[in-house]
């Protein structure tokens, strides 16, 4: 008896040191990724030994001159920023009245706000690029910040429905009595007490687009392309030049996007990066 | 919360209801509208009857064998990060500071996305790079080792952004189950395996056939990482490839949605097989007591 007991223990001590031994090979070999990259941007020659013949800071001077990073950087401030503010404009409201209101065709709305976080990108993103084509909108940077508000809008929603939830309807009723109409109970009830929400909102919004590829990358012109899509290019044709200037680009990606993601994470909990899918509780009618 | 409803609804119009009008147009126009569009567009060829793009794409050698290609790809790696995160969630369900250590390291793959995941791994998994100096210092392997620029190249990548998807959409969905039922269960007798196989999985059947089939869909749709670590002209030609060709090297926005609805399309069939499958287990509340 208690022999099979400890061949019990002794296998659930080897399964355990398994699962930890397979997260830290994972985790390990993630940092040494982001290491390999980080030592070659600074390496002046690195061939084939464990560490670079000298160090340098030259490639990234010659890969902000390369890539045009300023234009690029500047392309990515303004698409990032204009589908945070877009997305919440439309998003916020939408997610007030799924959150308040039951009527008829909630289901299928709450379906169309889902499915572009489940449909994968490349998939719609390229009868949308034909669409945007038609209409002159592909290659500009509107098309660009247009076909990243579809899934950042309803990402918002998501994110947005159970923070409204929380808030008491008795202040909205409230404020009616005395006289507020909606717009002025919006703006000086909820705004105010959403403040939490729409910050963890916008904060993963912004991650997200930050590195969206797919759907940037189909509706991209040369003038109007992300950092991420530039990235893609210059390791793409990563042959005709030196691995350390794509490395340094890379780098510089790396850092802006995990800034963002350091500030973000102050606020939300990691596991809402990943959309959520769980399906919200409904009130009990 | 309905009863402060109830009164509005009486109403003749509720007023509420015009703030979803924006998003729900936006998303008209820009999600169902495009969709629409290209099942038309895929139906009226450049030449030929309305079915010529889908029998082009089934007759032509370097399209169709691109399904299977990208099932190659995809099962295996839906399979390996399901797999994996999966046990690995289980052990880490406990709230603990080291669990939002774990979270918060994982969650970095996910946001730095695929394109940065390729130039690392070609840094880091290419011939001269660190993991292969390494091996070939231990004596582990003493070939040549070619991580890069083929299938391997391509499967490793679905891993490394495919596995932290898998496992915090788990996690959260394991910390969702009261851990009230299997503390009844261990008062009973039961041990953590015996937890896991009655309590546990029943319950999380559910959540991992839809974790299954978003981590399916993922791998699915792959397109950065087939290109820039694998081989795209040979055994990583997967089918978000062939449709990009045809939409921005050939122009032939026709096929290109024809090939975008195909893999719409098999990607509906699997995941509608997995929901199917879950629907022969258990279905029930995950929350004990008084629901």
């Amino acid at each position: 008896m208690s022999a099979m007991r400890n061949a019990g223990t002794l296998l659930d001590r080897a399964w355990r040191g398994l699962l930890l031994g397979l997260m830290t090979l994972f985790v390990v070999n993630i940092g040494l990724m982001i290491a390999a990259v980080a030592t070659s941007s600074f390496a002046k020659r690195w061939l084939g030994t464990w560490l670079p013949d000298g160090w340098t800071t030259t490639w990234y001077t010659a890969a902000w001159k390369e890539f045009q990073l300023d234009s690029v950087l500047w392309v990515t401030v303004q698409v990032v920023f204009a589908v945070v503010l877009l997305a919440l404009l439309i998003g916020v409201p939408a997610a007030y009245t799924l959150a308040r209101r039951d009527f008829r065709g909630k289901k299928p709305l709450m379906l169309l706000f889902l499915l572009p976080l489940m449909v994968p990108p490349i998939t719609y993103g390229i009868p949308l690029a034909t669409v945007l084509y038609k209409v002159q909108l592909a290659g500009t940077i509107y098309g660009v910040i247009l076909a990243n508000l579809i899934p950042a809008a309803p990402f918002v929603i998501l994110v947005m429905t159970p923070f409204i939830e929380q808030i008491d309807p008795n202040l909205e009723s409230a404020a009616r009595v005395f006289g507020a109409g909606t717009a002025r109970m919006f703006w000086h009830v909820l705004v105010p007490l959403l403040a939490p929400g729409i910050l963890a909102g916008s904060l993963l919004v912004l991650v997200r687009t930050i590195a969206m590829f797919e759907l940037t990358f189909l509706t991209a012109g040369a003038d109007s392309q992300t950092l991420v899509v530039a990235l893609y290019y210059a390791v793409f044709a990563a042959g005709v030049r030196a691995p350390q200037s794509v490395d340094a680009m890379a780098m510089v990606y790396m850092a802006v996007t995990l800034v963002w993601l350091l500030i973000a994470l102050r606020f939300v909990n990691p596991t809402q990066l990943v959309s959520r899918v769980k399906e919200h509780p409904q009130a009990v009618a | 919360m309905a009863t402060a409803a109830a009164p509005l609804a009486r109403e003749p119009f509720d007023r509420a209801l015009l703030l979803v009008i924006p998003a729900g147009t936006f998303m008209v126009l820009l999600f169902v509208y495009p969709f629409l569009y290209g099942l038309w567009l895929s139906f009226t060829p450049k030449e030929g009857g309305a079915l010529a793009n889908y029998t082009h794409f089934f007759t032509t050698d370097n399209l169709w064998p691109t399904i299977w290609t990208t099932l190659r790809l995809a099962l295996p790696a839906t399979l390996i990060n399901v797999g994996l995160a999966l046990p690995i969630a289980f052990k880490m369900r406990v709230k603990s500071p080291y669990q939002r250590w774990v979270t918060t390291i994982l969650v970095v793959p996910i946001t730095l996305g695929t394109v940065l995941i390729a130039e690392g791994m070609l840094t880091y998994f290419g011939p001269k790079g660190w993991l292969a100096q390494f091996l070939h210092f231990v004596h582990l392997y003493d070939g040549p080792i070619r991580l890069t620029h083929n299938y391997t190249g391509v499967l490793i990548s679905l891993v490394i952004s495919g596995f932290p998807f898998a496992f915090l959409l788990i996690l959260s969905y394991i910390t969702g189950i009261d851990p009230g039922l299997a503390r009844a269960a261990a008062t009973l007798g039961a041990n953590p395996r015996a937890q896991f196989r009655h309590i546990y999985l029943p319950l999380l059947a559910p959540g991992l056939a839809m974790c299954f089939c978003l981590a399916f869909v993922q791998a699915f749709s792959v397109f950065p990482s087939a290109v820039l670590l694998g081989s795209p002209a040979g055994p990583t030609r997967v089918i978000s490839i062939a449709a990009y060709e045809a939409a921005f090297e050939v122009y032939d926005y026709s096929l290109a949605s024809a090939i975008a609805m195909i893999m719409g399309f098999v990607q509906f069939v699997i995941v509608a097989a997995v929901l199917g499958l879950r629907n022969l287990f258990y279905r029930g509340p995950m929350i004990g007591g008084k629901g």
